[in-house]
């Protein structure tokens, strides 16, 4: 019952990031191509009225999967949060000011308007380019001490392949930006021109950063990866549904129906997150050049090999916990769904003149 | 170096992001209210005016609203960052109420936050009527979710310590959840909220009548928040009495701190004094006995003094008014603590002054009257619940110290091992700057909102509502398209 529990949690974790992949990477996307895709006040606030009552129930999606990290797999949010620190901290203060941009450019006075926009844009920048780098850093494996703390220092998480899919993230993000903003800007504007040229500009750069990421892994990452790694082949199943997500974009990209490229671009971030949860599955944090075989992984946390790395067996809360927790998903699950069901109904359609009025 | 300690470091941290966050928190839940109330009452008399007293409420609600959900990241983020070794002890039982919160409240208050912004013209009434109540319902659920977590750190039960000490594990849900302060605090606290939200109202009200403008607004306003004022601060007494008695009962050493008592011998109430923590003095004025009389109604309960507490005590049968077994010890800073209570108690006195005033003014507008001075006062009357609040949540947790679970795991042993003061150091210093930033702009945008007062829409027949106001979008359309010609010469 443990173990099912443990990974039940584990893909219930991937879930939740899915979910705030897919929903924030749309307005994460949106504000960065803000200054640059919206050339007069009517744009920008087209803009942001796209977002401007989705983006705070998108943001409680990464609240809630922190949530269930800290709840589900303890020593693995203490061990990511405490050590990627600065770049946590360089996210969280993205994540307000992109927050206030949102709520206050269209309230404040017109000195702070420019404040705002590149807090808008800024903001949904940082977060956007250092989820990849954290998850690149993951997937690779980083330096633990024997107590499961990080231990090598802010430089050492700006490695190459971190970098790369860092890129990746960033691309994907603004992919589902310029994909949203020609679904949801008013037909015939030269708003949703430009979102339409820069949604098939990166939906090519997609492709490409990600035949790069795969590239490296298999010449730099893929051979330090021990035998424990049993989630792997799934991982080359996630890699399919992204070659297949990205041709199924394309060629809707050349029919030009707005809402179904849109959705078609969230395949993307669902292939990525289960490539790297199966890449990653049974571990939450390897550690880097483990030296242990599939042994070892399975020990349970004070075993005094130092390096264990963490695991969903060796780093969970227990049954009774996880049970505790999966009750209460069972509820709110089905309720959060149904909230978004009732928020994105509403809020159908493009953005008209009248939605501005407050603007 | 007790400067670049990194547990103070950790500590000067927390308490400032969640002291600026606790500013927000209780204002916006405090608001929630009147946005539903404002909608429910526009709802029955379909009146325009009271359509913009909606719409008016929830610009400031989402203004401050925004704030306590940006700074409120800062708060879940900082146990992995700042406190992972608290988090990996605590993970099992203090993770739960967290994921629970974004779960089943934040998702809530969220979503429904964006209809009530945006879709007036979209949805029913009635549909628009219930989001009101929802992202009220949501921001009470949120704070509950968090209540338990914290009076969990209070009050720890339903858990069991692991035999090598590594982290504590749940035992049983609902013990830990409904551990003994989650009901006192959650009433005392939410209850507070409302108080603070029903002065906000009061004052903006006040502020319409000084300025004698939307002076009809002004009186309305005035007589909902003194209305859920006097109710809320009446309840404030039995609650207020609950959560202390369960502090008399089950933190000994708290409550040794709040009426600085050294000595065994029943706790006096002390109405104000000066503390003097080396030499163990207490001079001022006081009843004996009193503490121990409201919270066992004998004032010769006796109560264990700061000096058996700073040592392991592992019976208390010889103190009647202790529910806990036993104590690893260790006592809080002694005048920090006392003084925060002192000064809440006290400052619930100007509360009961305070909607006096509130319902004079009151009478006096309604006869075509305003007296200046005492609607100053009702304008500045936030600041009375709000040091209120800031005081007894200083009570709360600086009072559990030296622990940061009670009696289980010490503040000095929940920091990040890997987290360096120079890091610590920078953030701090950005907090400090950013967060000032933030509360320059909600200040800036406040006020705008409430110079700029409830707008009242001209309903036109068969379409949307025009706003009178000038909007920017309108501007923006005139300019958009003229830019557009431009690019028509360009081209």
């Amino acid at each position: 019952m443990h173990e099912f529990l443990q990974i039940l949690w584990f893909l219930l974790i991937a879930i939740l990031l899915v979910g705030y992949f897919i929903l924030d990477g749309f307005d994460l996307g949106s504000g960065i191509l803000y200054p640059f895709i919206a050339k007069d006040e009517k744009e920008k606030a087209i803009v942001r009225r796209s977002v401007g009552p989705l983006w705070d129930g998108n943001e409680v999606w990464l609240l809630t999967a922190g949530g269930a990290l800290f709840a589900a797999f303890a020593p693995a949010y203490a061990t990511s949060f405490s050590g990627f620190y600065l770049a946590i901290m360089l996210v969280l203060f993205g994540l307000i000011f992109r927050a206030l941009a949102v709520e206050f450019r269209s309230r404040d006075g017109e000195k702070w308007r420019r404040f705002w926009d590149v807090s808008f844009c800024v903001g949904s920048f940082l977060p956007a380019l250092l989820f990849g780098a954290a998850i690149g850093n993951v997937i690779e494996g980083v330096a633990l001490d024997g107590a499961g703390d990080y231990r090598g220092g802010f430089f050492a998480l700006l490695n190459p392949f971190a970098l790369l899919c860092a890129v990746l993230g960033l691309v994907a993000f603004l992919a589902q930006g310029a994909a949203w903003l020609a679904l949801k800007s008013p037909l015939g504007s030269e708003l949703r021109e430009r979102a339409i040229r820069l949604r098939s500009v990166f939906n090519i750069l997609e492709l490409v950063v990600f035949v790069l990421v795969t590239v490296f892994f298999f010449v730099a990452v893929l051979p330090t990866f021990g035998p424990e790694r049993v989630g792997l082949p799934l991982a080359y199943g996630f890699a399919g549904l992204f070659l297949v997500g990205w041709l199924v974009t394309r060629i809707l990209l050349g029919k030009g129906n707005d809402l179904l490229i849109f959705l078609a671009t969230n395949l993307i971030p669902v292939a990525l997150i289960g490539i790297t949860a199966a890449s990653l599955f049974p571990y939450l944090i390897p550690a880097s050049a483990n030296p242990q075989g599939i042994v070892t992984w399975f020990l349970a946390p004070g075993a005094d090999q130092a390096n264990l790395g963490l695991t969903i067996f060796n780093s969970s809360g227990s049954e009774l916990s996880l049970l505790c927790m999966t009750i209460i998903t069972c509820i709110g699950l089905p309720l959060v769904l149904v909230y978004h069901v009732i928020i994105y109904r509403t809020f159908r359609g493009r953005v008209g003149e009248e939605d501005l009025n407050d603007y | 170096m007790e400067f670049l300690d990194v547990t103070a470091l950790a500590r000067l941290q927390f308490a400032i992001t969640v002291i600026f966050h606790f500013l927000f928190v209780p204002l916006s839940i405090g608001l929630g209210l009147f946005v539903a109330l404002a909608e429910t009452r526009y709802y029955r008399t379909k009146d325009p005016k009271d359509r913009a007293a909606t719409k008016f409420w929830a610009k400031i609600f989402t203004t401050t609203f925004v704030i306590g959900v940006a700074t409120g990241i800062t708060m879940e983020f900082s146990f992995g960052t700042n406190w992972a070794n608290y988090a990996r002890f605590v993970g099992d039982i203090f993770g739960a109420p967290l994921a629970a919160e974004a779960l089943l409240a934040f998702f809530l208050e969220s979503i429904f936050l964006g209809v009530v912004l945006f879709a007036r013209e979209k949805i029913a009434p009635k549909l628009y009527l219930v989001s009101t109540w929802l992202v009220f319902i949501g921001s009470a659920l949120s704070a509950l979710w968090i209540l338990i977590a914290n009076s969990w750190m209070q009050t720890p039960a339903g858990y069991e310590v692991l035999p090598d000490g590594s982290k504590a594990v749940i035992t049983d849900f609902w013990a830990a959840a409904l551990n003994p302060s989650t009901v006192a605090r959650y009433l005392h606290t939410v209850d507070a909220l409302l108080i603070l939200g029903s002065f906000c109202v009061i004052a903006i009200g006040a502020w319409y009548l000084v300025k004698k403008r939307n002076e009809e607004y002004g009186r309305s306003f005035i007589k909902t928040g003194l209305i859920v004022g006097i109710i809320t601060v009446v309840l404030m007494l039995p609650f207020a009495h609950m959560q202390a008695t369960v502090v008399a009962e089950q933190q000994p050493a708290k409550l040794a701190a709040m009426e600085a008592q050294w000595e065994d011998g029943p706790a006096p109430y002390t109405f104000f004094a000066w503390i003097d923590s080396d030499t163990q003095t207490r001079s001022g004025f006081e009843i004996a006995g009193f503490t121990s009389f409201l919270a066992t109604f004998d004032s010769q309960t006796v109560y264990p003094g700061l000096n058996t507490l700073s040592q392991p005590v592992t019976d208390f049968s010889a103190y009647p008014g202790v529910k806990v077994d036993s104590y690893q010890g260790g006592t809080p800073p002694v005048g920090l603590t006392f003084q925060s209570y002192h000064l809440m108690v006290t400052l619930y006195a100007a509360l009961i002054l305070w909607l006096i005033f509130a319902g004079v003014a009151l009478k006096k507008a309604k006869n075509g009257k305003f007296s200046k001075p005492l609607l100053y006062l009702l304008v500045f009357g936030p600041i009375v619940p709000f040091l209120s609040i800031q005081a007894g949540w200083m009570v709360a947790e600086v009072g559990r110290q030296p622990w940061v679970v009670y009696d289980l795991l010490l503040t000095d042993d929940a920091v990040s091992p890997v987290v360096t003061s120079v890091e610590l150091l920078i953030t701090i210093v950005l907090f400090v700057v950013f967060y000032a930033v933030l509360f320059i702009a909600w200040l800036r945008i406040i006020f705008r909102h409430i110079k700029e007062g409830p707008i009242v829409e001209n309903a036109v027949a068969g379409g949307a509502a025009a706003n009178v106001k000038e909007t920017e979008a309108g501007d923006a359309a005139t300019k958009a398209s003229a830019d557009s010609k431009g690019g028509g010469q360009d081209a």
